[in-house]
């Protein structure tokens, strides 16, 4: 394999379009993108997808567009969407893919805000949201659609089939031969390469200006690490507007020259996946729960023989699995039964999956639970974690081979630069850095510090082996009174990956120590308490089991025993904690509507337990008010029995 | 939406349908003209499943006389209404639950197969081109109606709607110029309705099929179909476009339950 990481600094290939007539001049047979067409794949080699692009991008020059416009994309993951990306890059624009889902009145501000004169989109729907929009978006001039079903009675002369686009291309093409590669040429790394907008929960969207040098950066330092090649295979069916697809499906796909797959459609992905046998997949930690429910449910119905045979080796694959997918040494006795195993479970499960070719599966976006991250390891899935945001080409830490903990996001990619701030704030500095704020300098100002690192917003801190670990928001986190780092979030997700918990809420802000509230999760504990035959009426009876406090307690202990080891967080250890009489529920306010813990309302609600939670009691009396589902109020009291944890002393280590 | 509503294609004259002493159908006439959606409503028992037995050349009226494309028709049976490109969904969902819903719309193709047993049998000569034709033309009714996530899941297992939606497929699938649909939206929700609708729509603006239903919804009814026919214990009592039949007494009588 030829070594792919390096070349576009050597060859002077640093836009986008450079990469792919590159591509097409010297492997122009090797698959580009394929495409489920009428129940078939249909593939496209790179030297097609040149031709259409240049096709495409001398139409859009025949309507009129010019350096510097931007491009909205609106649709799913299809080939000729991609390839406009690259059409509007030839021509110096920039492509502003948005979220295909969005209803029109939520595409109004982006369309607005980038001034889109020019719009591509997939089909009829998106087509029909545009007409809803045009009288509120002056600068629209052309929209044109790549789905021409539905589409006959459309006769307004703004609206355009690709195809007939594509042919306008071609005889502007053969007019003017020179007219592309010349606007090629004047591309520089330095111009904005796409402009993504950020999902906006806190203000409007910002759009983030992205460079080709930034992005192409990003993706040869992923390239790199997880050693991907041209011949491998993703399938594209996260929204194209995310970074992380515009990373995996756009950015890496031209810098390694790997083939991506657009799906039918989104309901078909699944099948897809299996049909395609990816190299490298994207997936959130939900997708690979629920797959993993999946096999789980289906092994309930297996035969006996079978479900013993899948329980005997998944126990060895938990035991070793990990170790010899990290190339840890391994006994030969145990290599020989996961060897047995590969042949039995393992690779049988792993093609069930669509996943016999992964070589690199990652996920991110939310806190992913240790079993499951172990379990997909231990089946000899390389699944990893990374993280980063639009502002980073989602490109900040990644996990290299070997070298993998489920509780840390790994170490920063080559040629990122991470800096703790003093407030534990995450800050990073490197080539994939946004270059701005579109139009708005203020915002850009506030983001980047005086020394150019970015700052995230996320808290977190650096192990000893350099792995940075995210805790919490930056907001969120608290100091106790001695003024070690409190991240409640952090200790409460490590609690409620047990199946036994379900929420927790901790406090410590200017405490001298951390306690917690838990619920129980009635289903999972009840069952585990009809195994053992202890009788219960409840969710507040079983609560209050001694039995069950016992299971909390070690549950506890081991995320005190788990905490010890990061210095950072070490004195954020559970000392005492009370399991509360009733579920924490939106209906009272407790939780918001999304189930994200109200944490000052508890503490409001709760004083008296807080007290007696720091005041050294063993048990504290409580009557609060519920509000039942047909809108009667009712109080329940019980008297709680409060728990100490076992805590384990800190070894300070020399850093 | 320009829709050109072409001649009559297919004309009843004077039918009546007796089974034994029971009298199905009483002297009915109407006609259905080319690329219309033309609609049958009336209480239960009125004789529209009968209607579309005949259409189809399933029943044998003993009076009366059926004219299809100007020519008169001998008596028919249900292969050469296929035959001639007449193709049909059935009240009581009629697919076969243990095939995938691609082998099901498959079936659909079978009037166009040429080759013969053994060559489909042993995947040879003109089975093996013919099969790859008719396939492609099966991805397409798949593509049209979204249903490309179930193409491989055996029909047995799929929700009702969706079952419905398979048989539209099946009888897409012969291409043909009528479409008869007994009752293609009982029992379906509100939005799998939308999506009937639409489908039938589409089927009709798109490949011009000429397409007569039967149908209990009158809000689907008033608003898809070209002309409706009604008809109350096995007689006509309205004929007509929507509005018109709407106001016909003898209709609002018939669905209000009004004495006999």
């Amino acid at each position: 394999m030829p070594k792919q990481a390096n070349f576009a600094a050597v060859d002077g290939l640093h836009t986008f379009p450079r990469l792919l007539f590159h591509h097409a001049q010297t492997r122009p047979d090797a698959p580009a993108m394929r495409e489920k067409y009428l129940g078939i794949w249909q593939t496209w080699t790179w030297s097609d997808v040149a031709e259409r692009v240049r096709a495409l991008a001398c139409g859009l020059a025949a309507l009129g567009f010019k350096r510097g416009d931007n491009l909205a994309i609106i649709g799913d993951n299809r080939p000729h969407l991609y390839m406009m990306m690259t059409a509007a890059q030839c021509l110096g624009g920039v492509p502003v893919p948005l979220y295909q889902d969005a209803v029109a009145a939520e595409m109004l501000f982006v369309l607005q805000d980038a001034g889109i004169r020019f719009v591509v989109v997939e089909d009829q729907e998106q087509v029909d949201k545009m007409l809803e929009v045009k009288d509120q978006v002056p600068t629209l001039e052309h929209v044109i659609y790549d789905d021409p079903r539905g589409m006959r009675h459309y006769n307004q002369s703004f609206l355009h089939d690709i195809h007939e686009l594509m042919e306008m291309g071609r005889i502007h093409d053969r007019n003017h031969a020179d007219f592309l590669n010349r606007e090629v040429e004047q591309g520089h790394f330095d111009d904005t390469s796409v402009m993504l907008y950020t999902s906006g929960t806190t203000g409007k969207p910002k759009g983030v200006c992205q460079t080709h040098a930034s992005f192409i950066a990003a993706a040869q330092g992923g390239v790199q690490v997880d050693n991907l090649g041209p011949d491998g295979d993703i399938l594209s069916y996260l929204p194209m507007a995310w970074v992380g697809d515009h990373l995996f499906s756009y950015a890496q796909a031209l810098v390694a020259g790997f083939t991506i797959n657009c799906p039918e459609s989104g309901d078909t992905v699944m099948s897809d996946l299996r049909e395609i046998g990816p190299t490298c997949y994207f997936a959130p930690p939900r997708v690979f729960e629920s797959l993993l429910t999946s096999v789980m449910i289906r092994m309930e119905d297996a035969g006996k023989l079978k479900q013993k045979m899948f329980h005997h080796f998944m126990a060895v694959a938990k035991r070793c699995g990990a170790d010899i997918l990290d190339g840890k040494s391994v006994g030969l006795g145990e290599r020989f039964q996961y060897w047995l195993g590969n042949l039995l479970v393992y690779g049988p499960l792993r093609n069930v999956l669509g996943m016999s070719r992964i070589r690199v599966a990652y996920t991110a976006g939310a806190a992913i639970g240790p079993d499951l991250f172990k379990f997909y390891r231990s089946i000899g899935i390389n699944l990893k974690q990374f993280y980063g945001q639009t502002e980073t080409c989602a490109y900040v830490c990644m996990q290299p081979d070997g070298q993998i903990k489920f509780d840390s996001v790994g170490q920063p990619a080559p040629g990122v630069e991470i800096k703790i701030a003093d407030n534990g704030e995450v800050l990073v500095k490197g080539p994939m850095l946004l270059k701005e704020y579109y139009k708005r300098p203020d915002a850009t100002a506030e983001s980047i510090n005086a020394d150019g690192y970015f700052m995230t917003g996320d808290a977190g801190f650096l192990d000893e082996e350099g792995h940075l670990k995210i805790i919490d928001r930056a907001k969120d986190v608290g100091k106790l009174s001695n003024g070690a780092m409190f991240a409640p979030n952090y200790i409460e997700n490590k609690l409620k990956f047990f199946q036994h918990i379900k929420e927790v809420v901790c406090f410590g802000h200017d405490r001298d120590m951390v306690c917690a509230f838990v619920n129980i999760d009635v289903g999972a504990v009840g069952n585990w308490a009809e195994r053992r035959g202890i009788a219960y009426s409840g969710y507040a009876d079983l609560a209050g089991k001694p039995e069950v406090l016992e299971l909390i307690r070690e549950c506890v202990e081991q995320v005190n025993a788990d905490l010890v080891h990061d210095s950072m967080v070490a004195d954020s250890q559970i000392h005492r904690f009370l399991v509360l009489h009733k579920e924490l529920d939106p209906d009272d306010d407790e939780l918001t509507r999304t189930r994200k813990v109200r944490r000052n309302f508890v503490a409001e609600k709760y004083k008296a337990l807080i007290d007696a939670l720091y005041a050294g009691k063993s048990n504290q009396f409580i009557e609060t008010e519920v509000k039942f589902e047909d809108g009667r109020r009712g109080k329940i009291s019980a008297d709680l029995r409060i728990v100490d944890a076992k805590t384990f002393p800190i070894v300070k280590k020399a850093a | 939406m320009s829709k050109k509503i072409g001649d009559v294609i297919l004309d009843l004259q004077n039918i009546s349908l007796r089974f034994g002493g029971v009298k199905a159908l009483t002297d009915i006439s109407f006609n259905v003209k080319q690329h219309e959606i033309r609609a049958i409503i009336g209480p239960n028992g009125a004789g529209k499943s009968s209607m579309l037995n005949v259409i189809n050349g399933v029943y044998h009226p003993q009076e009366g006389k059926i004219f299809w494309h100007g020519n008169e028709r001998k008596k028919m049976e249900p292969h050469m209404a296929a035959q001639q490109n007449i193709a049909r969904t059935f009240q009581n969902i009629a697919l076969f639950k243990g095939m995938s819903v691609l082998d099901n719309i498959m079936t659909g193709r079978i009037t166009k197969m040429k080759a013969n047993f053994i060559e489909h049998a042993l995947w040879f000569g003109r089975a093996r081109k013919e099969e790859l034709e008719h396939r492609k033309k099966v991805e397409e009714v798949i593509d049209f109606l979204e249903i490309q996530h179930i193409r491989k899941t055996p029909v047995g297992r799929l929700p009702y709607g969706l079952q419905k939606r398979v048989e539209l497929g099946r009888a897409l699938a012969a291409e043909p110029s009528m479409l008869l649909l007994d009752e293609p939206m009982a029992g379906m929700n509100v939005e799998e309705k939308q999506d009937m609708c639409r489908f039938i729509l589409d089927v009709n603006d798109q490949f011009g099929t000429t397409i007569v239903l039967i149908e209990h919804d009158m809000g689907v009814v008033m608003d898809i179909s070209d002309r409706v026919v009604v008809l109350d214990y096995g007689k006509k009592i309205g004929d007509g476009v929507p509005d018109e039949v709407k106001n016909n007494e003898d209709v609002i009588k018939a669905y209000l339950g009004a004495g006999h």
